[in-house]
């Protein structure tokens, strides 16, 4: 059995626009992405978002429902109740491109400065090995989708224009602790982190975990982790402790 | 009439498409020095690949000592009922596990053996455990390991850009013309050689795992360009879908699921499988439950379980239940992994199917079975490439991955697809940027060209009363989901040949309103010409071939027919229509031959 629901969805181009109702048959199991498909389908073919694989896995879709950041393909109507106008806008942080499309290319820039990765030798042999529970730390960062849901709700970069040439977001702090965590890995990158990444900047509000689409703990498996290595190495006991013990890896 | 405006920029190698195929391709040629532009319909790192979940197979032997490139080289061949490209199996099988290990070094983290060496798991006609994984997610790991390997090589990296036609200086590539989707603005790439990393056609089917990039760019653009493509009525519907709700119906469920202990039943419960094992398989497949389900820990003493034969005849055999009114509730069958494995296990080694089932369907997978059925996967057919090299009929054209033909004959096997991306795609960027290095002269582009084909593309903003380009994609879909689906014959391919006739003729009229900036209706609009050739493509090839075999089912020749091994249906477009002929498989030298003699 078929619901109607209505939908007010952004529609706009830089500068101007706003929300516009459709009035659309839902049946059940459908998300929010399907209805989308569906008003462009029958009543606004040029209605602009992004999508690839209405699964979860790629991240494409991401938008604000209802005010919370979400993956359209991942919301399903259910949970809305009926009668209810239901509103989608695009992401707000990044710039407008159109209707639910933003301009997310500050991610991509922030990508490249990322220090990669430079692994010690391989064993005799010329593999390499890693025990499972040493890779499971660092795995749970690689289930990062890119959504960028965790970048948009983050009040840096939502807020402070002025911070974000020096400042990474959440997305590229777990990347970093993904790298830094990887047991092969040789890099000291704590400099980048203070100076390029800005993880000083971060205030803790954990917003970003709490939009994690893949439940990705961010702030406590990654950026704390991170902000009390960078304390360590302005401490001069740790400082020098280390000078003797040695194991420090190569600046980036 | 004005001069269309459009901006330049020219590379050594033109890498189109940024999935495995496409990224590793980038990386090889920039390693060898040439300049290198990557281009891709979607933002980077949101390709196809990463939606793969299984593994990537490669004869490693860190769980199978007995493991090795023959081994693997026979399965593949198998699995394709012996039509694949002698070739390209044997170099896929031989250096996959290089670029597995290559993958590693580049910061991919797979699971790990109890010695800290890759882990491998079992997989449809894989006779030994042998797909490197991590977790259910193994496609998100290659791509983002590809893709944050490739932005420190220098690449020039062109997202959300849509290449509509290629362009050639007689008989050689000289470029690429397409569009910018978020402006609309018309971009031209002068290149010495081009690769074609673009991925399938599972879009011209209504139920489908692929996403709406997968409108076969590379195989209509190489085509249209004189490329020959072959093994186009090969298309692989994977056994397990999600079936319920009717909007995730298509979605993948992957291999793994059997892979890990999952098996197949009926609404009756019963394992069917066991009462459809093809006489091909017999030897090696269990015939009973018992020595099924201990093959998975003893394969020494025990034959593979039927619940992995390879995906035609798992897909077709479903099918058979359903339609014998043995199905699940919603049309589907039960995939069942919940009684047989703990919860902790599946959880841990299905985490996205996990997800998946609770989040789309409200189903614990740790507690009920899967209702699963059959959707269209990939296509086995493409262009037809040098095995070694690559390269296409047409000088200066390379294609890796789904959208080149041979390597998978006429079955694919789970696994295999993403060490195929690796093997070519490291492949075309190697020959790609040689080629590129040994290019003399200058590189032309045709500009009366370039300007027929900007003003095709504007056509649709400019007529009125014309058709919705979403209502003729729709009307294909559901066309070749009927009439050219898992189960096929004449009269019905026919037909479809008919309505596609008429599709073409109404996507000349179509009509869309807005304007050029991020606009979806233009880029269906667009995609439609690429999406009827293929749809056309396939049925001829389908109509063509007389016999049933592996992707290609026909109720009117249901068997297979040992004249037809020995050739590939080979399509080319001469004098604006599709030519179909058949060609003999390139033959296997005796070395390889008796690989097939020595068990059975």
């Amino acid at each position: 059995m078929a619901t109607t629901f209505t939908m007010k969805v952004f529609r706009g181009q830089p500068g101007r626009g706003d929300f516009r109702d459709y009035t659309v048959d839902v049946e059940e199991g459908m998300v929010v992405l399907d209805v989308i498909h569906r008003i462009q389908a029958t009543q606004a073919p040029d209605l602009a978002c992004r999508w690839n694989c209405k699964a979860g896995k790629c991240g494409s879709c991401s938008a604000e429902v209802n005010g919370a950041p979400r993956l359209m393909c991942m919301t399903r109507m259910e949970t809305f109740a009926p009668g209810q106008p239901i509103t989608v806008a695009p992401m707000r942080t990044f710039p407008l491109i159109r209707d639910l499309v933003t301009d997310v290319s500050y991610n991509y820039v922030k990508a490249r400065q990322v220090p990669p990765l430079r692994l010690k030798p391989p064993d005799a042999d010329g593999r390499y090995r890693m025990m499972q529970e040493d890779v499971d730390r660092a795995q749970e960062f690689h289930k990062c989708i890119e959504c960028f849901l965790c970048q948009n709700v983050c009040h840096v970069i939502r807020d402070h224009e002025e911070l974000k040439p020096a400042f990474s977001g959440p997305r590229f702090f777990i990347k970093i602790a993904g790298l830094d965590m990887h047991p092969l890995d040789t890099v000291d990158r704590s400099e980048f982190v203070r100076a390029q990444a800005g993880v000083g900047l971060c205030n803790i509000t954990k917003c970003c975990t709490e939009v994690c689409p893949e439940h990705i703990h961010i702030t406590d498996n990654g950026i704390i982790p991170m902000k009390e290595r960078m304390a360590d190495n302005y401490d001069p006991v740790v400082w020098l402790l280390r000078k003797f013990r040695g194991g420090r890896k190569e600046p980036a | 009439m004005a001069k269309t405006a459009y901006e330049t920029h020219e590379h050594d190698v033109l890498v189109i498409g940024a999935g495995g195929a496409g990224l590793r391709a980038a990386i090889e040629a920039a390693a060898q020095g040439a300049s290198v532009g990557l281009v891709c319909k979607s933002l980077l790192g949101k390709a196809h690949t990463v939606m793969a979940e299984g593994g990537i197979a490669a004869a490693m032997g860190n769980v199978w000592p007995e493991d090795n490139w023959q081994v693997h080289f026979r399965d593949t061949m198998r699995g394709g009922k012996m039509l694949n490209n002698w070739r390209m199996a044997q170099l896929h099988a031989q250096e996959s596990p290089d670029r597995v290990l290559e993958l590693e070094r580049f910061g991919a983290l797979f699971d790990r053996t109890k010695e800290g060496l890759i882990s491998q798991r079992d997989f449809g006609g894989h006779r030994y455990a042998r797909l490197a994984h991590v977790g259910d997610r193994t496609g998100l790991e290659m791509i983002r390991t590809l893709q944050y390997h490739a932005i420190h090589q220098g690449i020039d990296v062109y997202m959300e850009c849509k290449v509509e036609r290629l362009l050639k200086d007689g008989d050689r590539i000289a470029g690429a013309f397409g569009y910018w989707r978020n402006t609309g603005e018309f971009v031209l790439f002068k290149a010495k050689a081009i690769v074609l990393g673009t991925g399938g056609i599972g879009k011209a089917w209504k139920v489908t795992s692929n996403s709406w990039e997968y409108t076969g760019d590379g195989h209509s653009t190489a085509l249209w360009a004189g490329a020959d493509l072959i093994d186009m009525e090969f298309v692989q519907f994977h056994p397990t879908g999600m079936v319920w709700p009717p909007s995730v119906r298509g979605i993948l469920v992957t291999e793994s699921v059997r892979g890990d202990g999952g098996t197949l039943k009926n609404k009756d419960g019963e394992r069917f499988m066991f009462n459809y094992i093809p006489e091909f398989f017999k030897g090696e497949t269990a015939d009973n439950e018992k020595e099924a389900d201990a093959w998975y820990a003893d394969k020494k003493n025990n034959r593979r379980t039927p619940d992995l034969l390879p995906r035609d005849e798992v897909a077709r055999a479903i099918n058979s239940e359903v339609k014998a009114g043995r199905g699940s509730p919603h049309g589907g069958v039960l995939l069942d992994i919940c009684t047989r494995r703990p919860a902790d296990y599946i959880r841990k080694r299905l985490p996205s199917m996990y997800h998946q089932f609770k989040e789309l369907a409200g189903v614990d997978i740790t507690r009920e079975p899967m209702e699963v059925g059959p959707t269209c996967h990939y296509v086995m057919g493409g262009v037809r490439v040098d095995a070694d090299s690559t390269q296409a009929t047409v000088p200066g054209l390379f294609a890796a991955g789904e959208v080149a033909g041979g390597m998978h004959g006429s079955n694919r096997l789970g696994g295999n697809s993403l060490s195929d991306l690796l093997v070519f795609g490291r492949r075309a960027g190697l020959h790609a940027a040689l080629y590129a290095k040994n290019f003399g002269g200058q590189l032309v582009a045709d500009s009366a060209q370039v300007e027929s084909i900007a003003r095709a593309m504007l056509e649709p903003f400019d007529r009125s009363g014309g058709e919705n380009p979403y209502a003729i994609q729709a009307e294909l879909q559901e066309t070749m989901q009927n009439l050219v689906g898992i189960i096929r014959n004449e009269r019905e391919m026919r037909q479809a040949l008919t309505v596609i006739e008429s599709l073409k003729e109404r996507a000349k009229k179509v009509r869309v309103d807005g304007g050029r900036v991020y606009n979806p209706g233009w880029h269906v609009a667009l995609d439609l010409a690429s999406l009827l050739t293929v749809a056309e493509c396939t049925t001829l090839a389908a109509l063509e071939r007389k016999e049933s075999r592996g992707g290609h089912t026909r109720d009117d020749h249901p068997y297979t027919d040992d004249t037809w091994g020995k050739v590939n249906v080979v399509l080319r477009l001469r004098n604006g229509t599709v030519q179909v002929s058949r060609e003999p498989l390139p033959e296997m030298p005796a070395e390889l031959t008796a690989l097939f003699q020595e068990r059975k």
